[in-house]
């Protein structure tokens, strides 16, 4: 048996364990764009800020290579694949033979259509490792930075360099910071507290054109900067899916089991659109523990095991200069909103289950125990909602319930 | 694998195995010196409301979501015991959002914290089960 992974990443590297986990025998080749031993991608925005090294960045151990006897090709490109041949092509030339493959190519950053963005020299993203030390190696003191984005990646950047240059402005469309992931009023603390810190938001404003070194944006603002970062979104790498005749729509199509419309390919991570558990459709998933558990269920699926992956929710975690925000799950349904001493805490109620959260600060303790009842709907009737609301606390679960937490392996 | 199992029954709400854990993991040979005056920061966390008490710590899971949903890699399984490195951690607090149990909590160092059955102090076995009067918490193979 032959495992051919495309994408050198967190999905792909689940994805390994999970096929070793049945098949101590079959070869497993990895192909990798980037030339870097797999790292964890999020920790590039701690990487600038000194908080981690490129070793420790690393996400699993040269050892792990070997001891699951894994051929890693780096810094080459899959360029296409002929599923009647079934053999990936890659961009020097080789082609590799598959008995099954996985698709894990991640995703890119949107670029928006920018009048005069050419010009701007001092042009970035924010997505790997090498175009953060790319931006890192051209930050200076005096620096004005400009991010057009106020998601989870503009938000990281910006919290990354605020205190390595002079200024750092963001601007997006929406009128709110995180819009996607927050309710007005977590927005409000988010902004509240990142403007303590000397970000300046130009919010529901949008750059209309650019010149190498000033934004106009569509109110008429003009905005002087040293270096442009782009961050206003990520889109699902599916080129070679499409080329190759799979269902894709924004993502690559898959099931609950990582299946594409292919029997002998598989997808996972970033690149693919999949069931989500609550909507009961199909969507992008773009985090981290998705694309790990996307590419554990594909990988033991791919080995012959059968594994289903029927609990994709959205699930962040989000620090941004000392503040915690956790959200899972959808707004939907009836919300409640908990008086908190030290943050913030709306929970969201749907046909007696819990199906979404917003935390900030305190309020993220022990979040764990929300995530958990969304994601296995249990029935709010079975506990005592007052309390579980109040505080995650397993107090609130009947008590057989948690004889089995706390009474049995689990 | 040994794992720490929990009789709710017998649980006494004293908070003895917080305090044997903090000490098994302050680095500190002298109890007092590790717990007088301090703010403890154990691994072991006593639910108590009304008559009802017990004590939670990680299940040390067969499907860990912590390892699956940590952003740098730094959580791990050593022979089934669930370890964290530490020095990998970056306080996204992932895992917190993660797991189950509500089984991980920061610790004064700026970095995540778990029960990692005191396999990675000088202890050998499990403090707290060593510190609890009444056997509400035990050590076993089930
Ligand atoms: C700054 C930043 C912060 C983030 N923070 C968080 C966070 O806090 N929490 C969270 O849950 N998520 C976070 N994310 C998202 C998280 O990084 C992704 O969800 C995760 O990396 C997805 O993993 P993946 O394996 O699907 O794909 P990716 O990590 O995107 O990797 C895909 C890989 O495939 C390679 N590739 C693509 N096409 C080809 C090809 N044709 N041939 C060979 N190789 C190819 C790419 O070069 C890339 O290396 C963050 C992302 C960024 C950028
Ligand atoms: S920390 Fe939580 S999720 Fe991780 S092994 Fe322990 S109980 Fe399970
Ligand atoms: S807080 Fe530390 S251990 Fe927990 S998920 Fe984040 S990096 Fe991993």
């Amino acid at each position: 048996m032959h495992y051919v992974m495309i994408g050198n990443s967190i999905a792909s590297t689940a994805c390994i364990e999970a096929v070793r986990a049945i098949d101590a025998e079959g070869s497993i080749t990895v192909i990798g764009e980037e030339d870097h031993p797999c790292y964890s991608r999020p920790l590039i925005s701690y990487l600038l800020q000194g908080k981690t090294d490129e070793n420790r960045m690393v996400y699993r151990s040269e050892a792990f290579y070997e001891e699951n006897k894994v051929t890693v090709m780096r810094g080459v490109r899959a360029q296409s694949i002929d599923r009647e041949e079934k053999t990936v092509c890659l961009e020097n030339g080789i082609s590799l033979w598959y008995d099954k493959l996985l698709l894990a190519t991640g995703s890119s950053p949107f670029i928006p259509p920018i009048k005069g963005l050419e010009e701007v020299k001092n042009r970035f993203t924010f997505l790997t490792l090498d175009e953060a030390k790319r931006l890192e190696s051209n930050l200076r003191k005096e620096s004005r930075v400009l991010i057009l984005g106020a998601g989870l990646v503009g938000l990281k950047c910006a919290e990354a360099i605020i205190d390595k240059v002079q200024s750092v402005s963001v601007v997006d469309l929406a009128p709110r910071v995180l819009m996607s992931v927050l309710d007005d009023a977590a927005s409000e603390q988010v902004r509240t507290h990142l403007q303590k810190q000397g970000l300046r938001f130009f919010l529901g404003d949008s750059i209309a054109e650019c010149t190498p070194n000033e934004a106009l944006l569509q109110s008429g603002t003009v905005i002087g900067f040293d270096l442009l970062v782009i961050a206003v979104g990520v889109k699902p790498n599916i080129q070679i899916a499409l080329e190759a005749g799979l269902d894709v729509n924004r993502g690559i199509l898959i099931d609950e089991g990582g299946r594409t419309s292919d029997a002998d390919v598989f997808a996972a991570g970033d690149c693919t659109e999949g069931p989500e558990m609550i909507i009961g459709r199909k969507t992008v998933l773009a985090l981290l523990p998705n694309a790990y558990l996307q590419g554990e269920t594909a990988g033991t699926n791919m080995a012959g095991g059968t594994a289903s992956f029927d609990k994709a929710v959205a699930m962040n975690a989000l620090s941004l200069m000392g503040l915690h925000l956790i959200t899972v799950g959808r707004y939907e349904g009836t919300s409640h909103l908990v008086p908190c001493k030290d943050g913030y805490k709306r929970l969201f109620v749907k046909d007696n289950h819990l199906v979404g959260c917003i935390l900030v600060g305190e309020a993220g303790k022990r979040s764990g125990i929300y995530t958990a009842m969304i994601r296995n709907k249990v029935e709010l009737d079975s506990l005592n909602f007052d309390l579980i609301c109040e505080e995650p606390l397993l107090m609130a679960f009947a008590k057989s319930v948690r004889q089995q937490q706390l009474g049995g392996p689990v | 694998m040994k794992r720490i199992y929990v009789n709710e029954m017998w649980c006494l709400g004293c908070h003895l195995c917080e305090y044997y854990c903090a000490y098994a993991n302050s680095g500190i040979q002298d109890m007092v010196k590790a717990l007088k005056d301090k703010q403890i920061q154990a691994r072991i966390t006593v639910e108590q409301r009304g008559t009802i008490s017990f004590a939670v710590n990680c299940r040390h899971c067969t499907e860990p979501l912590c390892i699956k949903s940590c952003i740098a890699g730094a959580i791990t399984s050593k022979d089934g015991v669930i370890v964290i490195d530490q020095s990998r951690c970056v306080l996204c607090y992932s895992c917190i959002m993660a797991c189950p149990y509500g089984a991980l909590m920061p610790a004064r160092e700026g970095v995540m914290q778990k029960c990692e059955l005191c396999t990675t102090n000088s202890q050998g076995q499990p403090a707290c089960i060593q510190g609890c009067p009444n056997k509400a918490i035990v050590f076993e193979e089930r």
